[in-house]
């Protein structure tokens, strides 16, 4: 990602798995170089927590080991924060 | 791509399915309410993988396939006007009108343009100082912000021949008039992971609760999905009903506050017309009276512009998860994407085109007798 600036609006170019595009980060004012963001019509509109990613990743595959030893759920980890 | 790839992973897409198979004892009916998720379920072929007791309908998020065949009209009225410059999102050129669609205004010597983003029409707008351009608004939430920053930004520029169709739509009142239909089957939501990512889910909460349905908000790659079907089936299994988030990657409870504020800003929620279902109370935005200059229905006289429905298509009770694009006489026949009869088969996001695209029409005739017999 890279930064600019265009008719006073905050821009960013964007790699989309090779493709660059520029976009519009009014909305994720704090992106910073080599974050992912998420892109509609132009803009990003939301940031994407690697964290959670990689959490939600590792819970999913580990899924089955955890049904098999019956382990409680549904508040297992990966998804924290989830219902409220 | 990164946040892509992984939640496609056929291995993990397994063992979900057999969690699901594991949970459920007893028949439910999800609702995915967008366009985007439906277009995954139909092109990875989730529904197929589902536990016969699980079944899935497809929601009215889809933007295109929403937009009311009057506003259809008035952009096309608009468009022909000498000294006009039209932009649209690509999706919009296709859909049918009362007469014809906005290719056939392009083909008739119509400047109709397709935009990637609304700033592009600004660009446009200065590059021809005496044209006047105007821009299709349409969508949910997801694209308000977008729209909105269009506007803010032609009045910061004083950009004066500019101006928005707006036609802009929003999730929450759609799913409470689904569940107060008398012909509703829907008993789990899996929420729009878009639409959230903007505004966060709080206002999904009074509805799970005061409709006791579950609503999980969901991603669009199918691990997405598949666990989204889990949370939503597992409620349904214990008998809650909560808002619950799949999507945390993308999507926290207060969403984007930033373009919220812009929403805000520029719009203000109204009374909408959805195709196929009809006038929802406070289901859209119009523009704020400060905005009216930049108001193309004010400016170009075309309010009062109606239109009615072809009798033949069902895109709307598709829309409000009461049928699926089989049940349409029409569909694969005299309807397809070539030659579509309704919304849902325009757009890329539409049931019907999605069920098109992918093969669907063909297995048709093979799925009817058991669908058939689920119902007996």
């Amino acid at each position: 990602m890279a930064f600019h600036e265009r008719d006073g609006v905050r821009m960013g170019k964007i790699d989309f798995g090779g493709i660059s595009r520029d976009a519009c980060l009014e909305y994720i004012p704090d992106a910073a170089l080599g974050d992912y963001v998420m892109v509609h019509v132009g803009f990003a509109i939301s940031r994407v927590d690697a964290e959670e990613a990689a959490r939600t990743y590792k819970y999913l595959t580990e899924m089955n080991q955890l049904g098999e030893i019956e382990a409680p759920e549904p508040e297992l980890g990966g998804t924290a924060g989830n219902s409220t | 791509m990164k946040y892509v790839d992984e939640y496609r992973d056929h291995a993990v897409a397994q063992k979900l399915i057999a969690e699901i198979k594991r949970t459920v004892t007893r028949p439910w009916v999800l609702m995915e309410v967008c366009g985007g998720q439906t277009h995954s379920i139909v092109k990875y072929g989730l529904d197929c993988l589902l536990p016969k007791e699980v079944e899935l309908v497809h929601g009215p998020g889809c933007p295109v396939c929403v937009t009311p065949l009057e506003m259809i009209d008035r952009a096309h009225v608009i468009s022909r006007k000498p000294g006009v410059i039209f932009c649209s999102f690509g999706d919009m050129l296709r859909v049918p009108g009362s007469n014809g669609d906005l290719f056939q205004v392009k083909a008739e010597g119509g400047d109709v343009r397709i935009v990637y983003s609304p700033l592009d029409c600004l660009r446009i707008a200065q590059a021809n100082p005496n044209k006047n351009v105007v821009f299709f608004a349409i969508g949910f939430e997801t694209t308000a912000p977008a729209n909105a920053m269009a506007v803010w930004q032609a009045r910061a520029q004083n950009i004066r021949n500019f101006s928005v169709l707006v036609s802009h739509v929003i999730v929450p009142p759609s799913i409470t008039g689904i569940l107060q239909s008398p012909y509703n089957r829907v008993q789990a939501f899996l929420g729009p992971g878009h639409v959230c990512a903007v505004m966060g889910y709080r206002e999904y909460e009074p509805i799970a609760s005061r409709y006791r349905v579950p609503i999980v908000i969901t991603g669009f790659e199918p691990l997405d999905l598949l666990e989204g079907t889990l949370k939503a089936v597992r409620q349904l299994e214990q008998g809650r009903a909560e808002v619950e988030n799949q999507y945390v990657r993308a999507v926290d409870q207060r969403g984007n506050e930033a373009a919220q504020k812009m929403i805000v800003r520029v719009f203000a929620i109204a009374d909408r017309s959805w195709r196929g279902i009809g006038i929802i109370p406070k289901s859209g935005y119009k523009l704020n009276y400060e905005f009216r200059d930049y108001d193309a229905e004010r400016i170009f006289e075309v309010a009062n512009i109606q239109a009615r429905e072809p009798a033949v298509c069902i895109s709307g009770q598709v829309l409000k998860g009461l049928k699926k694009p089989p049940d349409c006489p029409a569909f694969g026949g005299e309807c397809t994407p070539q030659t579509p009869l309704g919304a849902t088969m325009v757009s890329a996001e539409g049931a019907c085109a999605a069920y098109y695209n992918y093969g669907r029409h063909l297995i048709a005739v093979e799925t009817a007798p058991q669908s058939a017999e689920a119902k007996a």
